[in-house]
């Protein structure tokens, strides 16, 4: 029988671990400063300053602790959280409680979050299969915009929007095979053949659009030729109320899409890192010849994993047009690829951690179409810049420093 | 000068491990050596025919299609008694376009040659936009060339401050300078539209989504062709200037020499006591400033004023990866490069009214699949080196055969 006092005495370092761990501390810090601007803002909305800044001053303070004990980056993250969150506290206050309440409905802004993060989860998944096998990917945008296009012509040319996907696979497939082959076959950089793929997309969809549609643009789309919404019925009796239908707004209406993205979250997931499978892609993107050496044929799995990344962007490109916007116009992917790149190195190449990126990118999103009406058209464009800052600040690294596979980007040559 | 090793030596050839793949430049300068001009050459041809095979396929004449792109280009002017009455002003054109290429080329290159991917030329490039349409319309008492040098300069030293950002972070941190060139495109993308947009802090009078035009003393002056019909600016010969210092500067000058070193083998440097990061960030703001310079210089050449909307549409500095990749990275390469895709873009512009068999926009996208295949086939030297050994070998079996 264990003597209380001594089980006391034992559990009380764990506590202390957990405090005395810097780099908690910094992650709190970090979480602090989010909290300091959302005091601000609905439903708390506080009128004064006072709450906010004692709260990004322990952000700050935090921050600080975690640098002096080495956990710089964790740190520096925490300082920044606290610095930013006073400054968007301060400007909150500034701005009348009704632009704030037009803005700030959070249900509306989580599921805007998720529509626009979808595309990017999509594609970041794909990324994610080819980086891990060890090719780099940046052709991802070209096979998005391949797949917005052809879902578009499949979807108007078939009649059915399953059609359409299908087609879009397709075609995101066997761009990711051109890559494939240059990639792997003839060792050429993948940097540089990935930007030709870019071109080429660019250039593919561009000719085949205006010449299959010309100047009017895409037909409109029927229902049949549309991803469906999803209703899910009854939300809006949930609670909490006070929230405005938090759950209806959020997820009561959402693409057929995003939610096979989120269980693609989970398969992938599975996939990597719970099978034979993944095991073996994992083992090419780390080590190509010691696969090599027990069997694993490397150039196969690359060009599986590649081709399936290629699938999955284009089915982020298919949401896009089909599911998404409803029609097709020049380059609408407009850089996605990369951001969906950025949020899987931002997520450290795992299905939930680029998940978590393309939430952040997605509610950048989200807040820049919801920001620009209220408070005016001309700010309107500068919101739009607010996700390409925020890959920029992610990829800087503020946290945490990500490991790419090891030999991610070197061509491998059979001997 | 005499004691510093050639690049080359900084890495002895069998250091190499076994599986592992040489470096992007190391790449470059083998088949430098192994393929001299044919490569690009033959890359160039090979693009150009698959390019044709498109058109064949979308039902399209290919040789009617490239002849109305070769008239469209003015280089028919060089033909004498062949050449039709628009080809002086074609072949102007031509050169106005070469000109922003040419730099964008060299603003490509310089990165390439330190290890670095400069996909954000066209951020930097509109840097240059942005300052000169500012300078050119802002301090307009000064005198002409006073005026016309400070819009330049400064307008080249925004697309090296903005390219300077990219470095910065990957000699700090790390951050790959593919992704956070791309996010500065778009940054500068979105900023531009705010500042000259409808409501924005710099727009001119009125509704419309422009700049204010810059002042008519700070416009080049036009030495071919008519000014009004926008003849070809002294920018041109800028851009060769710039040709002469990219080469001086690699290859004759401590900067370039580490720059070269850091691009052939980071580690190597780095054990020979090069700063790498220092080479990273300078490298990178170098490139920039070449952006910079030709967004200035088509601003103030023929551009004159933003539209909100060519923000949105230009895309030459994105040419000029290509014009980098096909030109090798050299000062000549880079200048021959920039006369080819200069002549694709204006023979398939929308203002080539030549081409009424074949739709402006449907030959805009053709140009960009040209592009896609040049980079796609530059960056597999492989094949071209494969395709030429296999031309080699045919040729020489049946010799083999009878001896």
């Amino acid at each position: 029988m264990i003597d209380p006092a001594v089980a006391e005495v034992q559990e009380r370092p764990a506590m202390l671990e957990l405090v005395r761990d810097r780099r908690n501390v910094g992650i709190a810090g970090i979480a602090l400063g989010v909290i300091a601007a959302w005091l601000t803002l609905p439903p708390v909305l506080t009128e004064s300053l006072v709450a906010p800044l004692i709260v990004a001053a322990v952000a700050v303070a935090a921050g600080v602790y975690a640098i002096l004990g080495n956990e710089r980056r964790v740190g520096w993250g925490a300082v920044a959280a606290g610095v930013v969150g006073a400054a968007g506290a301060a400007l909150a206050v500034q701005s009348s409680s009704d632009h704030l309440h037009t803005v700030f409905v959070w249900g509306a802004l989580l599921g805007a979050t998720l529509r626009f993060a979808t595309p990017l989860v999509f594609a970041a998944i794909g990324g994610m299969f080819s980086e891990r096998s060890g090719v780099t990917n940046i052709a991802l945008e070209g096979m998005m915009l391949t797949g917005a296009f052809f879902a578009i012509w499949g979807a108007d040319k078939t009649g059915s929007w399953a059609a359409g996907i299908v087609i879009a696979m397709a075609a995101g497939g066997a761009f990711a095979l051109v890559h494939a082959f240059f990639a792997i076959q003839l060792r050429a950089d993948q940097i540089v053949g990935g930007t030709a793929i870019n071109f080429l997309a660019l250039g593919v969809t561009g000719y085949l659009f205006i010449s299959i549609y010309g100047s009017n643009g895409t037909p409109s789309l029927s229902d049949a030729e549309s991803i469906p919404d999803i209703t899910i019925p009854g939300l809006n009796h949930i609670p909490p109320d006070r929230f405005g239908n938090f759950l209806n707004d959020a997820i009561g209406q959402l693409n057929l899409m995003i939610w096979i993205a989120i269980g693609l979250l989970f398969v992938s997931s599975i996939v990597m890192f719970r099978t034979p499978i993944g095991l073996r892609i994992r083992a090419v993107g780390e080590h190509p010849r010691a696969a090599d050496t027990v069997g694993i044929s490397v150039y196969g799995v690359r060009y599986g994993a590649v081709t399936l990344s290629g699938v999955l962007a284009a089915l982020g490109g298919a949401y896009l047009s089909i599911g998404f916007v409803h029609s097709y116009n020049e380059n609408m992917t407009a850089g996605r690829g990369f951001i969906a790149l950025a949020a899987l190195i931002f997520g450290n190449w795992r299905p939930f951690g680029a998940f978590g990126a393309a939430c952040l990118f997605g509610f950048s999103s989200a807040l820049a179409q919801r920001l620009g009406p209220a408070y005016g058209s001309q700010y309107d464009t500068l919101f739009q810049a607010l996700p390409y800052v925020l890959t920029l600040i992610a990829v800087a690294g503020v946290i945490g420093r990500s490991v790419p596979p090891a030999a991610s980007g070197r061509p491998y040559k059979k001997q | 000068m005499n004691e510093r090793p050639p690049v080359d030596a900084l890495i002895p050839p069998d250091e190499v491990p076994p599986g592992n793949v040489p470096s992007v430049a190391r790449r470059l300068a083998f088949y430098q050596r192994a393929g001299g001009i044919v490569v690009p050459f033959m890359t160039a041809v090979l693009a150009f025919v698959m390019g044709g095979i498109v058109v064949a396929v979308s039902g399209h004449n290919p040789f009617t299609t490239y002849w109305g792109i070769f008239k469209g280009t003015g280089l028919d002017w060089l033909i004498p008694g062949l050449h039709a009455s628009d080809a002086a002003t074609n072949l102007q054109q031509t050169l106005i376009v070469a000109t922003p290429l040419m730099l964008a080329g060299l603003a490509v290159a310089f990165a390439f040659r330190c290890g670095m991917f400069n996909i954000g030329g066209q951020g930097q490039y509109f840097l240059g936009w942005y300052v000169a349409v500012i300078v050119g319309s802002t301090f307009t008492g000064l005198p002409g060339p006073v005026l016309i040098f400070l819009a330049i300069t400064l307008g080249a030293l925004g697309g090296a401050a903005w390219a300077g950002i990219a470095g910065f972070l990957k000699a700090t941190v790390g951050a790959h300078e593919v992704i956070t060139t791309i996010m500065l495109n778009w940054i500068a993308i979105w900023v531009g539209d705010y500042l000259f947009g409808v409501n924005g802090p710099l727009q001119v009078a009125g509704f419309n989504p422009f700049s204010e035009t810059i002042s008519d003393k700070a416009k080049l002056p036009v030495f071919w062709g008519d000014p009004v019909l926008q003849g070809l600016h002294i920018g041109f010969f800028i851009a060769i200037g710039m040709l002469v210092v990219y080469w001086a500067v690699l290859n004759r000058t401590t900067l370039g020499y580490e720059v070269r070193a850091v691009g052939f083998n980071p580690e190597a440097a780095r054990y020979g006591g090069i700063s790498v990061r220092r080479n990273y960030f300078l490298a990178m703001a170098i490139s920039g400033f070449f952006a910079g310079l030709a967004g200035a210089i088509d601003l103030l050449g023929w551009k004159f004023q933003i539209a909100t909307a060519d923000i949105h549409q230009s895309q030459i500095a994105f040419v000029g990866i290509a014009v980098a990749l096909l030109g090798r990275n050299t000062a000549l390469g880079t200048f021959f490069a920039a006369i080819l895709f200069g002549a694709l873009l204006t023979g398939t512009s929308t203002r080539n009214d030549a081409l009424t068999i074949f739709s402006p926009e449907l030959a805009g996208n053709l140009s960009l699949i040209i592009q896609g295949l040049v980079v796609l086939f530059v960056g597999a030297d492989v094949l071209i080196l494969y395709l030429w050994n296999a031309r080699r070998k045919l040729r020489a079996g049946p010799r083999k055969a009878q001896a």
